[in-house]
């Protein structure tokens, strides 16, 4: 089986398909790999390091394409690529089934395989292969780079000898991959972090990365079984609105990450929010591409409002990182898929049905719908919280009573035995009593790294039974008595000898 | 010739050098200089009992001795220390043999028959009681050893009402005592070999029901009647030097037992009467997430990044004799200025304290190998946790989850570092046959591969 990794055709586009990293990972799973020559050199990556990886370099599009039984590509093929592609070649690349059907039929008549890495469902399963986890991990931390930078302020609070510098605040709206991973950034720069999502079960997340959840009075959940977030009420919105307008005048950074896909971003930095902002402060919009979560954003721009906001709708790609996580994405698919020997394409598998938009010349989208994070059964716990102090105070009394409790039987028992015992016996009774005292006392103050050597030696010492063989060793050794003694004199040898070496043997090997 | 007040003065002290030998393994450091109070203390108990007027054969405990002697030694330089359990069991095994031996002698000896009445049948019910608790040390620990050495299969062997019928051969065992304190001059050597036979098939039967993880308990438990098998000898002898030595260590072996079961979360009791597993396991919270693998390049890459790393080994390590490239392996890091240690929890491996002496001869520095509460305190700021063929002392269910059968177990608590993997021959489950929901966390890989060559790997990486 070969992959191939094309040179993307878009301008724009500076991700390759795959990286060095990717051509080892799939030589390990047992692909061939060809690459067409300057590939990644966008991504700052040249042909020397893909060969050096085991790649092959091949010079044209088309004659990768020929050879290549898998593709591994960023953006949608165009209608070009799509004409150098044979039947049966599997491609694996961002495609939008939803707003691309002219591309699906193409496709579908050529009869090329073809997956969509975006229509990979959002299922636990499958989180390694999500790119749009990945990219957007990559575009949340890029987004507070960008901020930062046109930001013209410490982002931490510092204390210098030349004055007091209080710490940025942000605000990131919506808390998905790249929320999190912009509040995570930020609150590693050291700023303060704001969080706001209409799904109330991502406060924990917000919290976990550092930051603070904002939230309205109103009970309404955003959640729904898709993972994105459903469209609010209208009192909801208005209080949303409410809440932004006040943390605008408030916060020097605005994230805006809200997305839902196939339609366009919702509104939620208004003119008047802006208007609240400081001079100086700064709105990086990562919707920008779907019109914006800001009504000002302009995509690909960045400019400064009359009030002295700067609006940042346009986001480096971070191609190199950007295009190393992809590549390991689509590797895990393979790898799913059956690696090169086992390859096989299962229309059952949840993932790779829904994710396979055109196969075997059918189209198949739009697929089955498919839950995803069930919810969690809530239980109470059924375990009835205790007054602590309370609980402590009864076990010191039932201790206490069931201490006197078994020193009454001890007394008694003593009582008793030595009613009937014979004074020699009360004498060596005494001593292993005592014995029975000291050792307890003693071993328990043995540190548990030595409890190994603390068998071995207790092993040894007690072939002090030698003692009994020694006492019963007659001088005729036709008398059972003392053939009987000397095995016993036997083993009780082997545990003393064996058992103080071995534990010397031990202790040596102790060092510091 | 010495006089019985000298030699009852040389007794004392050999117990004062064993009471000094077990203390002084409260630390490394007087550990080596108790092992020396332990060796002149037993010289100077045989000595003073060869002395002694009433010991005969003196060519014969020669001959014993030396030939034990040359045995020992061989055993005890040969034996490998992963297989130290397997020699702890046996050793136990030859001290229950002796009991049961001395028992035997001290009935045939006549000076049993010179004794009053009442006298007589205290030491009867001595002599029963000795060779009772030595034949089920002997066969117990043979069996462990078996277990220990792979001769005979871990799982327990669990059948019906196994313990009416331990109940009902106990009850035997003393109607048999009866009838043998009442027996005349040496009639009752019946009685003895019958209720001797009856107490081996109990000690195998006791150890068979018992698992290969609950090892440590049963190693321990039979070393603490190893101990009462030596007092109770003492007693039948009238030898109060055998009384202490014997308390000393069966009460060492209650505690090291105690000590197990706590680090299990389990009754000493029901490790004694049946495994985990006899139980059908109720099926536990449903486990989100999913388990991710990852490479050796990627580990390597994730400990250069790491400045604090823990190293938590299980028996696995102990299979795949990993311990020597795990050594390499810590030596590299820290040379490059990274923190290292080890978190070792009481019951990993098969022996107590097993793991501790595997790490000193793989030259492992002790200062760096940390009990479970230590690694504990400061887990919240490790980077990276290796978890070497351990499971079940990892698994976070033992905290959170109450329908785990392991529920309420210290374990220790590596998830809550930034990082783990986790090194592992299968997805197969660990002893208690509870799946491990460590291995499902967002924090956690998986690195599959024998112990051994995945640290072999990771080091040429490096």
């Amino acid at each position: 089986m070969k992959v191939g990794i094309p040179k993307e055709l878009s301008k724009q586009e500076l991700r390759v398909g795959g990286t060095p990293k990717t051509v080892q990972r799939l030589i390990k799973q047992g692909f061939e790999v060809l690459v067409q020559s300057g590939a990644g050199s966008k991504a700052n990556f040249s042909d020397e390091e893909y060969k050096n990886a085991g790649a092959t370099i091949i010079d044209t599009m088309k004659e990768l394409y020929k050879q290549s039984d898998i593709v591994f590509k960023v953006q949608p093929p165009t209608g070009e690529e799509v004409e150098m592609m044979h039947k049966g070649l599997v491609t694996l690349s961002y495609l939008w089934p939803a707003q691309n059907p002219e591309l699906l039929e193409k496709l579908k008549n050529k009869g090329v395989n073809a997956i969509a890495m975006d229509a990979i469902p959002r299922i636990s399963r499958a989180q390694k292969m999500d790119v749009l986890s990945s990219m957007a991990n990559i575009a949340g931390y890029r987004s507070v780079i960008e901020g930062a930078n046109y930001f013209g302020r410490f982002l931490n609070g510092q204390i210098t000898a030349a004055g007091k510098v209080p710490p940025a605040k942000v605000l990131v709206i919506g808390a998905g991959v790249a929320g999190l991973a912009a509040i995570g950034t930020a609150k590693s720069l050291g700023a303060i972090v704001y969080a706001f999502d209409t799904r109330k079960e991502v406060a924990e997340q917000i919290e976990s990365m550092g930051g603070k959840f904002l939230t309205v009075d109103i009970e309404e959940d955003g959640a729904t079984s898709s993972g994105y977030s459903k469209v609010m009420s209208k009192e909801f919105i208005e209080a949303e609105m409410a809440l932004f307008k006040k943390m605008a005048g408030e916060v020097d950074i605005i994230i805006t990450t809200a997305q839902i896909p196939g339609r366009e971003a919702p509104k939620l930095i208004l003119e008047d929010h802006v208007a609240e902002m400081k001079p100086g402060s700064v709105i990086v919009d990562l919707a920008a591409s779907t019109g914006g979560n800001c009504v000002l954003t302009k995509n690909n721009e960045v400019y400064t409002t009359e009030n002295g906001v700067t609006i940042v709708g346009k986001l480096d790609q971070l191609p190199t990182q950007a295009s190393e996580l992809y590549g390991n994405n689509l590797c895990h698919l393979l790898d799913d898929m059956g690696k090169a020997e086992n390859f096989n394409i299962d229309m059952e598998d949840d993932i790779v049905s829904r994710a396979m938009v055109t196969y075997d010349g059918k189209i198949n989208w739009p697929p089955k719908p498919l839950p995803v994070s069930p919810k969690k059964k809530v239980e109470e716990s059924k375990v009835e919280i205790e007054d602590p102090e309370v609980t402590k105070a009864e076990a010191a009394k039932k201790k206490a009573k069931s201490t006197a409790i078994s020193l009454v039987v001890i007394g008694l028992f003593l009582f008793l035995l030595g009613k009937v015992a014979p004074t020699d016996f009360m004498g060596h009774f005494s001593v292993f009593v005592l014995a029975v005292f000291v050792g307890w006392q003693v071993i328990w103050n043995v540190t548990h790294a030595l409890h190994t050597p603390l068998m071995s030696v207790t092993n040894a010492i007690s072939g002090i039974i030698i003692i009994g063989g020694l006492l019963q060793v007659q001088n005729d050794f036709s008398n059972p008595m003392t053939i009987i003694a000397f095995f016993a004199i036997l083993v009780a040898s082997i545990n003393i000898v064996g058992g103080f070496f071995v534990t010397h043997r031990m202790l040596k090997m102790f060092k510091k | 010739m010495i006089s019985t007040q000298i030699q009852t003065a040389a007794y004392l002290f050999a117990g004062i050098l064993f009471i000094l030998s077990l203390g002084g393994l409260s630390s490394q450091e007087s550990a080596k200089r108790g092992v020396y109070y332990g060796i002149i203390g037993m010289f100077i108990a045989i000595v003073s009992t060869i002395l002694g007027k009433d010991v005969n054969g003196h060519i014969y405990i020669v001959v014993a001795i030396a030939i034990a002697s040359v045995i020992g030694i061989v055993v005890a330089r040969k034996v490998q220390m992963t297989a130290m359990p397997q020699l702890v069991a046996i050793l136990h095994s030859f001290v229950g043999l002796a009991a049961v031996l001395v028992g035997f002698g001290s009935y045939m000896d006549p000076h049993t028959l010179a004794l009053s009445d009442s006298e007589r049948t205290i030491h009867l019910v001595e002599v029963f009681i000795g060779v009772f608790i030595g034949a089920i040390t002997f066969t117990g620990s043979i069996v462990a050893w078996g277990k220990l050495d792979g001769k005979i299969r871990s799982k327990p062997l669990l059948y019906p009402g196994r313990h009416i019928v331990n109940i009902i051969l106990v009850i035997i065992s003393i109607i048999l005592g009866v009838l043998f304190t009442m027996a005349p001059g040496t009639d009752g050597m019946l009685y003895l070999y019958i209720m001797t036979a009856i107490a081996a098939f109990i000690g195998v039967m006791l150890v068979m029901a018992i698992g290969g993880a609950d090892m440590p308990v049963v190693v321990s438990m039979l070393n603490s009647y190893s101990g009462w098998a030596a007092a109770a000898a003492g007693f039948m002898l009238g030898n109060d030097l055998l009384i202490i030595t014997g308390a000393l260590v069966g009460s060492s072996g209650a505690i090291l037992s105690i000590i197990m079961c706590e680090a299990m979360n389990r009754s000493f009791l029901s490790v004694i009467f049946g495994g985990f597993g006899d139980a059908p396991v109720a099926t536990s919270e449903e486990i989100e997430g999913e388990v991710t693998s990852t490479t050796h390049e990627e580990v390597a890459e994730m400990l250069k990044e790491a400045e604090n790393i823990v190293i938590v080994p299980g028996y696995g390590m102990a299979v795949a004799k990993a311990q020597y490239p795990i050594h390499d392996l810590v030596e590299n890091l820290q040379k490059e200025g990274k923190k290292v240690t080890f978190g070792i929890h009481p019951v990993a491996g098969r022996l107590p304290g097993h793991m501790n002496v595997l790490l000193a001869e793989a030259n492992v520095s002790y200062d760096i190998v940390l009990e479970m509460d230590e690694v504990n305190e400061f887990m919240d700021d490790v980077d990276v946790v290796m978890v070497i063929g351990a499971n079940d002392i990892v698994n976070p269910g033992a905290l959170t989850d109450p329908s785990s059968p392991i529920y309420g177990m210290p374990v220790i608590e590596v998830w809550r570092a930034k990082k783990v993997i986790v090194m592992k021959r299968s997805m197969a489950t660990g002893y208690a046959g509870v799946q491990n929901p460590l291995f499902f966390k967002e924090n956690t890989d998986m690195l599959y591969g024998d112990a051994k060559d995945s640290v072999n790997k990771l080091l040429s990486e490096m």
